[in-house]
């Protein structure tokens, strides 16, 4: 790991809003050319870290890197290379596409502007879309010219806050094979989601609840970090048995999953001698592999509340 | 730090940026264009209001009795306030063109003589006409004055010229706007009026609707600079204002027919530096307030007080000391100052001096608030 190039090389970061601590003492180091998922429940602190990374807040506390800039005092450098993607939509909606990205592109001082920006439209299939007002796209547009703006000037570093949410699978997979593409030619990103196919597209993971990370490495490390045990039961009036399920000793989560049940814990043995209790002929149960899900339900139903 | 000096493309982009939403938002864009006009017809009538206290210079050539007698009652009127005793009409003149006086009166040498044969002497009273409301109350008692102001003196012997017509002959000479027309008044004062709303309101709307609408966290993710982005959103409204003003000064023209008797390209000159204090004010405003509506009642507890103390709604001297006080804070007054002196008065950059120095620490101090506070972050 030493011989690669950290992008991302921050610890102790800690960020209060009032007397709330939002992000409370993050250490990550993210190398070059890597795809790293941010995971975490909503409010558990996603934005304010990425925010943090490019200078749009101050942290409290905590020091470190971010493409070899000082985090807390080279925040300029650091802009000029880094593509944000804001959670929320946060180009100019009574700009057409062609001058959203040309606005960007003047700013960043990108050479051959006209060509980069035609390119940066004909990539993403926005072309003949090129005069329509940012604000009358659909939302899944609106993401894709966000994600083409945000490339233009061709940063080192993508943070992608959310960038799928709302858009279509045939799309959300054309851009995760774009970012598979730029990352391997060497650009780093930080993403988050909280779409479980998109975390296992990841290189790595990070879980985030309540400002801490709790968990992290690549996906099958988080799964066997967890040490969760996972049944799959389907068969008839499934409603019923996961009410009943659910009240017995072992079984921490009862998840549907369309015609079948998810039965999870972390104490096997518990969690075998519960489902024996309620075994019938007429239900098909199997021991399967937790998924991710499993994984991240069960580390949310676990972590406190994070609104409060 | 070497690499994060302003950048002139970086500004240039912000300014295209903003000229082509302002051009997108056609309702705003018309109401620039369209509110100096609608103000011009709204106040095209006048507004009337009766100030007293109005300095008064008094060149007197005769120092007899009744003379004396003379300017006591019109100190006594309450419309007159004797600030200057002077014996030239250069002197007379000069406070006339700075509007230090409203009024001058001339008592002439041969006065006590012409009166006591009785000749109805003249006096003469120069007025500074450029706002008719101010002077018209105070020459309406001048003439109830002429008939009895001597009849305490005339007495005895003298008794006789009490019932002449009047004793004493009030010639009144209205410089600068001898019509009292109103309009003369009023329509320089828009320029001032409109520019202020204007520029005021649009500027603290711009940078506040970026926060609003979320654009402000990418443009602060992008290496532009806080100045940049002030700049950029001045240099634009600058030319919104030089558009408002040539339509008020055409309307001036070939509507009102007001004279236009000063330098144009010296107007256009002040102005620069009242539409920029007025654009300062703006951003500092919408680096305070949280959203578009706190923008707006900011903007307009501004415009209001300048709109009423600057000496364009009501005459300036007959504003209480307190009032006068708040109104010389506000650029509005010291620009229309500026602009009536230049537009009715043909007053010249030396004339105006006065009234640009508290424009320009306005504008200093206005901005330096503003840079201030202004949020790099998203803290
Ligand atoms: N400017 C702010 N002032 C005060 N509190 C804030 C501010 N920004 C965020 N917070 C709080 O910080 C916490 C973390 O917010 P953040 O937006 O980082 O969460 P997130 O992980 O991105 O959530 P989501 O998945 O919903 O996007 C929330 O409780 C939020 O209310
Ligand atoms: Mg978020």
């Amino acid at each position: 790991m030493n011989a690669r190039e950290l992008v991302i090389d921050v610890s102790g970061v800690v960020k209060r809003f009032g007397n709330k601590t939002v992000v409370n003492g993050i250490d990550l180091k993210v190398e070059r050319g890597e795809i790293y998922g941010f995971l975490g429940p909503n409010g558990s602190g996603k934005t304010t870290f990425i925010r943090m990374l490019c200078g749009l807040l101050t942290p409290d506390a905590g020091s470190g890197t971010c493409l070899g800039f000082d985090v807390l005092r080279q925040q300029a450098e650091i802009r000029r290379q880094v593509g944000y993607m804001t959670q929320r939509f946060s180009y100019y909606e009574d700009l057409t596409i062609a001058e959203n990205l040309d606005f960007i592109a003047r700013v960043y001082a990108v050479p051959d502007r006209r060509e980069a920006v035609a390119r940066s439209l004909e990539r993403l299939g926005l072309q003949n879309r090129r005069r329509q007002l940012a604000g009358e796209l659909s939302g899944g547009w609106k993401q894709r010219l966000a994600l083409a703006a945000c490339l233009i000037h061709s940063p080192r570093l993508l943070l992608l806050d959310e960038p799928t949410a709302g858009v279509d699978p045939k799309a959300r997979r054309d851009f995760w094979e774009e970012i598979h593409d730029l990352a391997a030619e060497g650009l780093t990103v930080l993403i988050t989601t909280h779409y479980m196919d998109e975390a296992e597209r990841c290189h790595r993971l990070g879980y985030l609840a309540y400002g801490e990370l709790l968990t992290r490495g690549t996906v099958s490390e988080v799964v066997a970090s967890a040490g969760l045990t996972t049944w799959s039961v389907s068969g008839p009036d499934l409603h019923h048995l996961a009410r009943r399920l659910r009240g017995r000793e072992g079984v921490e989560q009862v998840v549907a999953f369309g015609n079948t049940l998810h039965v999870s814990g972390r104490n096997a043995t518990l969690l075998e001698a519960a489902i024996a209790a309620e075994r019938d002929a007429r239900h098909e149960w199997a021991r399967v592999r937790s998924g991710l899900e499993d994984v991240f339900i069960s580390l949310m139903s676990g972590s406190r509340d994070n609104f409060t | 730090m070497s690499s994060n000096r302003f950048a002139s493309y970086r500004l240039w982009a912000l300014v295209v940026k903003e000229f082509i939403q302002m051009w997108r938002d056609r309702v705003t864009f018309g109401m620039m264009v369209g509110i100096p006009l609608m103000q011009l017809m709204l106040f095209g009538f006048a507004i009337n209001s009766d100030p007293r206290h109005l300095p008064t210079a008094i060149r007197n050539a005769d120092m007899g009795p009744f003379a004396r007698t003379l300017v006591a009652a019109l100190q006594n009127s309450d419309y007159f306030q004797v600030t200057t005793v002077t014996a030239t009409e250069e002197e007379t003149q000069r406070l006339l063109q700075l509007g230090k006086v409203q009024f001058v009166i001339n008592i002439p040498v041969d006065f006590s003589r012409r009166l006591l044969r009785g000749l109805s002497p003249n006096v003469l009273v120069e007025t500074d006409a450029t706002d008719p409301s101010a002077v018209g109350p105070a020459v309406s008692t001048l003439r109830a004055l002429a008939g009895k102001v001597l009849d305490h003196d005339l007495k005895g012997p003298l008794a006789a010229l009490r019932d002449s017509v009047a004793p004493v002959n009030f010639q009144v000479h209205a410089h600068y706007n001898p019509e009292n027309n109103t309009q003369y008044n009023i329509v320089p004062g828009l320029m001032g009026v409109v520019l202020t709303m204007t520029m005021v309101v649009i500027t603290s709307l711009v940078i506040t609707r970026e926060r609003e609408r979320g654009t402000m966290e990418n443009l602060l993710a992008t290496p532009v600079r806080p100045v940049e982005v002030m700049l950029g959103k001045i240099v634009p409204y600058i030319v919104v204002g030089y558009i408002q003003l040539t339509l008020i000064l055409l309307a001036a023209r070939y509507i009102f027919d007001v004279p236009l008797a000063g330098s144009l390209s010296l107007l256009y000159g002040v102005a620069f530096l009242f539409i920029a204090a007025n654009l300062a004010m703006g951003i500092t405003f919408s680096t305070l307030a949280r959203n578009q509506l706190q923008a707006v009642q900011m903007a307009f507890f501004f415009f209001l007080p300048s709109i009423l103390l600057s000496g364009f709604m009501f005459p300036f001297r007959g504003m209480p000391e307190w009032a006068q006080w708040l109104g010389t804070c506000l650029p509005l007054t010291h620009f229309l100052r500026m602009v009536r002196g230049i537009l009715l008065k043909g007053n010249g950059l030396v004339e105006i001096a006065p009234e640009l120095w508290p424009l320009l620490l306005f504008f200093v101090v206005a901005l330096a608030i503003g840079i201030k506070r202004y949020r790099q972050t998203l803290d």
